[in-house]
């Protein structure tokens, strides 16, 4: 008998939604590095109250009741939280399946086989590129060969070797060497995934988009490994969305599977959700997981159909994507409740095929990059200053 | 891997980097991968938890039939863990130890 029926009366799935089965800890905005297509909320610098550990495990014991299985450990850096082991423990013991998505910087050995006593199940390794000038470029430190060591760590302590390397026009390039080095590593999987046009990726945007010439080539690379390796590697690849005529189905539908718990304890349907005006966003310092999952207005704000505008209210298609991207909606056309700009039925597509157009000059960068540190942040108190207008 | 593949004296257990557990909020069995969960139907569940790389198909298949009180379910299991194994779910030890640990499915 399905769960949504009670007493015989089938419950509409718009108004009962499904437990968090996916939650994300982002435990801490700290982070060595300082990647010009990071997530992390452009005035992350301003946000330091961290959840103390007690905080963290409340949490956990809360959504796990609720069906919470999934659980990503990420950041910033999680390794920069010295109870990330005791996270992990009490994680494991609730019965989540416990992920880590680190860029291996502050990872040693030992703490590798902590983690993975602590019941660790598996690992994501973040790289920025395969040479060592341009990995040091693209995240302002070095630390490429110490992502190799830990790679090595990784495999030795038989997780499956899982490499995510973000795709934008600075590396795109060389599309090849990335894949051979995930390749002399042993990777068993590598995700080739373009930067997604948020915070400091959206300030960077007009840097980092390929042009559709070098989408095709390392396309072309990307199908020539596949076929020499035969499925020995897997390799995923993910074009940017701005190239896309239809949305994507972003997070599987507002409100629906995931839940990220910021550093300072907000609670958000998605990671860059934070940016979006006139929305209370609960934490879990003052509310339980039960009540921001069914009950807070940020949860329900964009969950169903009933909040959608013209051409998303009537669209046959409506189902398939909900809509796309909210941020994206809000970064691009200035509504969080319009449709996603990435599709052509848009009324402001326009804004996404002329960042595409300009990215198929070949041109010197006018703007420089903006590094993502703490400095730069603490100037950007405002995302909405950010959005293109 | 085909169904011919699978011999009576095969122990299939779940491969390495997926884990098999019962959910009471789904009422189901799930299977939980890198980043991914798939929900098991109830004879899928059945089949997987008995899984341990212990007992032998043979073993799991007249377990099965004692437990439902039926019997022929021999071409059943094997079509499920013939599924299973190509979906990377499954492996037999000491026949495909490399069997693939992440999965397709999922979100
Ligand atoms: S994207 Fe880069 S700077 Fe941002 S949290 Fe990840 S590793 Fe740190
Ligand atoms: S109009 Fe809205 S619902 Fe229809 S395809 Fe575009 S974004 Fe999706």
């Amino acid at each position: 008998m399905a769960a949504s029926e009670r007493n015989g009366v089938t419950m509409p799935a718009s108004v009962r939604p499904g437990p968090p089965l996916w939650l994300l800890f982002e435990l801490t905005y700290r982070c060595p590095l300082q990647c010009v297509f990071c997530y992390n909320p452009v005035d992350f610098a301003r946000l330091d109250q961290e959840l103390a550990t007690d905080e963290w495990l409340r949490v956990l014991h809360e959504a796990r009741a609720l069906g919470s299985v999934q659980l990503g450990l990420s950041g910033g850096e999680p390794l920069t939280r010295d109870d990330l082991e005791e996270i992990t423990a009490e994680a494991h013991s609730l019965g989540f399946y416990t992920n880590l998505i680190t860029s291996g910087v502050g990872l040693t050995q030992a703490r590798l086989e902590r983690l993975r006593t602590a019941g660790l199940d598996h690992i994501q390794l973040s790289f920025q590129d395969s040479t060592r000038e341009m990995n040091d470029f693209l995240s302002h430190t070095r630390t490429f060969d110490l992502k190799r060591r830990v790679a090595g760590w990784i495999k030795a302590l038989d997780y499956p070797m899982v490499l995510n390397c973000v795709i934008h026009r600075l590396n795109i390039d060389h599309i090849d060497k990335i894949i051979e080095m995930a390749v002399e590593m042993g990777a068993e999987y590598l995700e080739l995934a373009n930067a997604q046009y948020y915070s400091w990726a959206h300030l960077n945007r007009d840097a980092l988009l390929p042009s559709r010439a070098q989408l095709q080539a390392a396309e072309e690379t990307t199908n020539r490994w596949r076929d020499r390796l035969q499925g020995r590697m897997r390799i995923l690849f993910v074009v940017p969305d701005y190239y896309e005529e239809r949305p994507k189905r972003c997070m599987n539908g507002w409100g629906s599977t995931f839940m990220t718990v910021t550093p300072d304890g907000t609670a958000l349907p998605c990671h860059t959700a934070r940016m979006l005006p006139g929305l209370e966003f609960p934490n879990v310092r003052t509310s339980s997981v039960r009540e921001i999952w069914y009950d807070s207005e940020g949860f329900n704000r964009f969950r169903g159909f009933g909040w959608m505008k013209e051409p998303c209210a009537s669209c046959p298609e409506r189902e398939k994507d909900f809509g796309g991207c909210r941020c994206q909606a809000y970064l691009l056309a200035n509504d969080a409740a319009a449709a996603d700009p990435v599709c052509s039925k848009s009324p402001f597509h326009h804004v996404v095929t002329e960042a595409v157009e300009r990215a198929q000059q070949s041109r010197p960068v006018e703007k420089p990059l903006v590094f993502r540190h703490k400095e730069e942040s603490l100037t950007r108190s405002d995302p909405a200053l950010i959005r293109d207008s | 891997m085909s169904a011919t593949d699978i011999r009576d004296s095969d122990s299939p257990a779940i491969a390495r980097g997926f884990r098999l557990q019962w959910e009471p909020a789904q009422s189901a069995h799930v299977l939980l991968y890198p980043e991914g969960m798939v929900k098991l139907n109830g004879s899928a569940g059945e089949i997987l938890r008995r899984c341990d790389g212990v007992a032998t198909l043979a073993e799991i298949v007249s377990d099965l039939e004692g437990a439902f009180s039926r019997s022929g379910l021999r071409a059943d299991v094997v079509a499920f863990l013939t599924l299973a194994a190509e979906r990377g779910w499954v492996a037999f030890r000491g026949r495909d130890e490399q069997a693939g640990a992440i999965g397709d499915g999922g979100e």
